[in-house]
Order: C-alpha cells, then structure tokens, then sequence
C-alpha cells in the first residue's frame, strides 16, 4: 500500500472532486463497495501462488512463473504487492510506494498525464488506500521481451484502486504487457486504474492490456499519456470476456514535434457486457500523427466504440478507423469517431462501419472445404486482427492466444 | 448409372433471383479428363460452375448433378469441397485478417505443414504473399496466383476454374498454365491420372498451354456444341459467336 504522503494540493482537489461523476458511462455508486483490504503476503516464488490466481494470470497474458520471456514481472493483488522483479539492466519495476521511497522526483510524475479531479474515480485513487506499478526504462536501455503485470482484484466487494506510472526515458523502448482479472466469486467488485505513461524524446512504448473480469466487476480505467519530440507510443487493448460495466477514454497528447500515437481495440461483448471505450489523441505538435483503430463485435452486449482525434499544430496526420460485426440478436454497437481540426493544413480522416460478416466470404471459405461454422470463425478472427501490424511477436502471440482461447464462447 | 463418369449433369435448369439462367444442361466428364467451356458475357458459363459447386444463390430447379456416380444436387458447399470438388474463382472477396498462409494451411487439412506450404507457393510463385491477407491489394495476376495455389493444396479431384487467365499478362499465363497442368495431375499418364477439370475460357489463351479433350460453347444458357476445343476456338475466332448461334437454332 502507498505510504509516502504526496506533496501540493491534490489531496484538496481530489475531494472537491469525490462526488463528480465521469462524462461517460454508467454512475457507479462507491459506497455499495469496501475501500480497504488486507496487506497479503510477498511471493517470492510465482510458483506458490494460488492455482486460481495463475489461471487467471494465464488468461492474461502474464506467465506465472520464472521466464526468460519477460524482462521483469509485477503482481499486485488487492492493494498488495504480491510480487516485483526486474530481470533486465535497464528496466526499473516496482511498487509505486517503494518508487516514492526510491526517487524524490517520481512525485512529479503523479497526476500530471491525467488529472486527480477528472472525476470521483480518480479522487478515490488519490483518497483511498491503493497502490500501483512503477516501470521505467532507463535512457537509451532496449528491452526485447516485455515486462508483466497483473492487476489481480481478489477480496470481495472491494473498490481496488491503483495508480500507475510508466516512463520511457530518452531514446528507451519498452514492452509491457499488463493483464487485469479478478477472482471468480460471482461478488461485485471495482476497479480503478489509474495509468500515467510518460515517452520522452525518441522513445518507443508498447502497452499491451488485456483485460478478463466477470460479469458482475465494474471496471475505470483513467489512462493518460505525455509523448516528447520523436516518441512512439502503441496501445493495445483486449477484451474478450464478459463485464458489468466498463467505461475508459485514454487521452494521449502528442507535445513533441513528430511523436506517433497507435490505439488498437479488440472488444467483444457477450450478452449482459457494458462496454464504452474510447481513445482520444491530441496532436499539439508539428509533424505529430495518430492511428486508432478499434474492432468491436457483439454477441448481444453493448459496445460504445468512441475516437477522437484534434490537430491543433502544422503538418500533423490522424486516422480513425472503427469496425463493428454484430453476430447476434440484441448486440449494439454504437460508433463514435469524431476529428477535430483548429489550424489550416491538418490532415484528419476516419471510416466507420458497423455491419455483419459477407455472406460471400463466408461461402468463398467454404469453398475450400471449411464448415459454416470454421469459415465463421477465420473470418472473425481476421476481423479483430485486421490493422492490428508492428507488434513484437510475443506481444502478438498473446494476443491471438487470447482470442483462441475466446473463441469456443464466442461462436 | 455410369460409374465411371466423375462428373455427370443431367437435364440441368438453374435459377438465380428467381430467374431462370441455365436450361437442361448434360455433359459428362470422366477421370482424366479436361473440358473447357467457351460461350459469351452473360451465357451461364460461371453459373454453371457455382452450381456444380453448391453456392446457395444458384437454385438447381430442374435436373442433377452426379459426382462420382453420387447425386450431390443436394449437398453444402462445403460437404462438396470434401468430396473433392474445387473452385478458383474469377474474382474472389478480399478477406481481411486472413493470410494466404491459413487459408493453403486449411486446404491442405491434415496434409499441412510449413514445408509443404512453402513448397507449393514457391511453385506458384507466392511466397511473399503467404504472410499477406487474403487477395488484399494483390493484382489481377496474383489473384489467380492464389486462387491455383489454394486449389493445388486442396487436390481436389475435379478442379472448375472459372476464366484462370483474365487479367493475367502473357508471361504469366504460361505460369498460371503450368499451375493448372499440375492441378489436373498431366504429368500422368492418361490411363492412371484421375483428376478432371472443367475450364471457362474467354480468349482460349490458356488452351496453348493446357490440353483440354472436349469443348462446348454455352449460348443463352443451353449448350450448342460439344466437340474438339482447338477447333471450337478457331471457329469462334474467325466467325465469332454467330456461327454457333447457327448450330443453335
């Protein structure tokens, strides 16, 4: 739990803001949720956590165990660091309380990519107990393999609530693949996360997120994103399982001349999910270009798909792309792209569609000898991996593993 | 019933959207074998070919479709694709998301192997589009690249190639020739080579590379002659389709 007190006056604005409800999404009411929980024990061994809890973990991407594959490992359950190891030079992973402890500027770093008043959730984040990763690459350090972490929600009834913050120092690339589940208890719970991601100057950051909860979790994440001069920031975004309700809109600014942004969104929502998830890039800098391509497919759930892009700085490039496949009665998909231009010379482009599978691909499959239900399911799986290029492959790999693994409940 | 026919339609009528294309159509095709049909824009010819193939919009109203002495008028797609029938298409939907890679991996079924794979697109010349979505951005001449090299990984016992060489430049229909003879297994010997194809040509350009025994010219839907394909070929050169509008009244 994060016990270094924060300086200046977050702690005011967080509680003129405890009551603010979020622009979107549905009001969830915190006081039907317990706020504390119980310091759990440090593993050492990844191998002695709970068979349930590697499942999971699994399902997320994240290998529960020692691996050569990953540059670093973090498990937070509850409000508890369960775990923290950083296996390559260059690369910091910790507890952001111990990163409090560790560096007397990472402070600055706190509430400056998103704001502690955008709405109640955060204000919990910055009220409550919580806690959260700290990932660094150090200047000019490459990472191949990415590093891990799991936001594992395990106590019942609990509001968890943590708050992240990555940095990409100068000339760094870093890969981080970051899975979040909860335990299977069939008991309400709530997630908040906090994520600050900050790219300096010629760095290259892979964010990787794959989410897996149960019907019954609530789930705000509030992510924000600072890209110097030349930086490089992708996302990517998975889920595949069912959810109460979750509502996200990362914003990433663009403040360098000539920074990328790349969103990619994988959803799929099975009947009963709630989904509103957006990305928003703001290109504040010459030459600065953006990519957000989201995929949604319902099987009778709810998928608010939401894109924004603003050029507000010479020569700069933005292109929304929003798919949607409806493969069953009652599914909604309702896509939003929206641009914004406030200087001459920006160029801002997006496409929507929402539709079902061509019959004609589907019989051009088949064919080749493939089922109804085979050619199906290739095309669904193209679908979501369409535009989705320039992934390391173990990134890659992870993701398709999980729309596989999805696949059986999807069709 | 003649067993030894692989391919035998009898009295054939189809309909698509409820109109009426093809009229009592028979030919038989025997193992080995390779026809090729010629006929004009909007004859009937690709629609034969998708009936023979099971594609729900063209409706069989009248007649049957025997393969390998089995009635499949009534059959899938699919089920007919395993029973051994191919189709490469004209003009075949961009798949995205797909690659070139799984789609010869699902053709080859159990037989599939990176090797095997990269052993036929090598021939075919598609290597570098194995790792490409689905006929996304190829030409006109990859298109039917790809097509031929899905169908030599199915094998399939009778191939129906629907105008394999439109849109293919002159170095390549050689090529897309050599694809095709291998496809219909020509290296054999005529007594033991079981695989059969059903061509539509336009321009007879791949007949300089494939040998077909049989021709017909499709006119409005019925076919009015059946006979040496060369010979076809020269007659509709020189006199056009007006000669075999003669055979037809």
């Amino acid at each position: 739990m994060r016990h270094v007190k924060k300086p200046d006056n977050f702690g005011e604005r967080a509680r003129a803001a405890a009551n603010k409800p979020a622009a979107f999404g549905e009001d969830i009411d915190l006081n039907k949720f317990v706020h504390t929980s119980e310091e759990l024990p440090y593993q050492q061994e990844l191998s002695l956590l709970p068979d349930e809890v590697r499942k999971k973990m699994v399902q997320v991407g994240v290998v529960p165990e020692s691996s050569d594959q990953r540059a670093g490992t973090f498990i937070q359950m509850d409000h508890s660091v369960v775990h923290s190891l950083a296996k390559q030079e260059g690369v910091e992973v910790m507890g952001i309380g111990q990163a409090l402890e560790v560096h007397d500027w990472v402070s600055g770093y706190l509430w400056k990519a998103v704001a502690v008043d955008t709405d109640k959730y955060t204000a919990q984040v910055e009220l409550g107990q919580s806690n959260g990763y700290f990932i660094r690459a150090l200047p000019g350090s490459k990472t191949i393999y990415p590093v891990q972490a799991c936001l594992y929600l395990s106590k019942a009834r609990l509001a968890q609530k943590v708050h992240n913050v990555v940095i990409a120092e100068e000339g760094s690339e870093l890969h981080i693949i970051t899975g979040c589940t909860n335990a299977p208890r069939g008991e309400p719970g709530l997630h908040i996360g906090v994520s600050e991601f900050y790219v300096k100057r010629g760095a290259k950051l892979t964010f990787t997120m794959i989410h897996n909860w149960t019907p019954e979790i609530a789930v705000r994440p509030r992510t924000g994103i600072i890209v110097d001069e030349g930086g490089v920031f992708i996302s990517n975004y998975v889920i595949l399982k069912p959810v109460g309700s979750l509502q996200m809109y990362p914003v990433a600014r663009c403040t360098g001349a000539n920074a990328i942004v790349r969103f990619h969104s994988i959803l799929i929502a099975t009947p009963g999910s709630s989904m509103d998830v957006g990305s928003k890039v703001l290109l504040e800098a010459p030459g600065a270009r953006a990519e957000v391509v989201s995929r949604a497919i319902t099987t009778g759930g709810t998928i608010i798909a939401r894109g924004y892009i603003e050029g507000s700085a010479p020569d700069v490039k933005g292109h929304l792309e929003c798919r949607g496949l409806i493969l069953d009665e009652g599914g909604v998909i309702y896509a939003i792209p929206e641009l914004k231009g406030t200087i001459p010379g920006v160029d801002l482009s997006h496409e929507a569609a929402v539709g079902k599978i061509a019959e004609e691909e589907i019989e051009y499959l088949m064919i080749r000898g493939l089922t109804r239900e085979e050619a199906t399911a290739a095309i669904v799986r193209g679908f979501l991996r369409a535009g989705i290029e320039g992934l390391p492959a173990e990134l890659d790999a992870e993701i398709q593993r999980a729309i596989e693994t999805s696949e059986k409940t999807l069709l | 019933m003649d067993t030894e026919n692989l391919l035998e339609i009898k009295d054939l009528a189809v309909e698509v959207g409820g109109k009426e294309i093809l009229h009592n159509v028979s030919l038989t095709i025997k193992p080995g074998e390779t026809h090729v049909l010629f006929g004009p824009n909007g004859s009937g010819k690709t629609t034969l070919l998708m009936a023979i193939m099971g594609l729900p919009k063209y409706r069989v109203i009248r007649g049957s479709i025997l393969f390998k002495g089995k009635n499949i008028t009534g059959l899938s797609v699919d089920e007919r694709a395993r029973l051994g029938i191919g189709l490469a298409l004209q003009r075949p939907p961009v798949v995205r998301g797909v690659k070139t890679r799984d789609m010869v991996a699902a053709c080859m079924r159990e037989r599939a192997s990176d090797e095997a794979i990269r052993r036929l697109a090598e021939k075919a010349g598609m290597v570098d589009f194995l790792d490409r979505e689905l006929n996304y951005g190829f030409s006109g001449g990859e298109t039917k690249r790809s097509e031929l090299l899905q169908l030599l990984a199915q094998d399939p016992e009778l191939a129906l190639l629907d105008e394999p060489e439109s849109g293919v430049d002159l170095v390549n229909v050689a090529l897309i020739g050599e694809l095709i003879n291998e496809l219909l297994h020509k290296g054999h010997p005529m007594r033991e080579r079981k695989h059969s194809g059903l061509i539509i040509t336009h321009t007879g350009h791949i007949l300089d590379y494939v040998h077909a025994r049989t021709g017909y010219v499709l006119l409005d839907g019925r076919l009015v002659c059946e006979g040496d394909p060369l010979e076809i070929l020269e007659t509709i050169k020189r006199k056009g389709y007006a000669e075999c509008w003669k055979c037809a009244m």
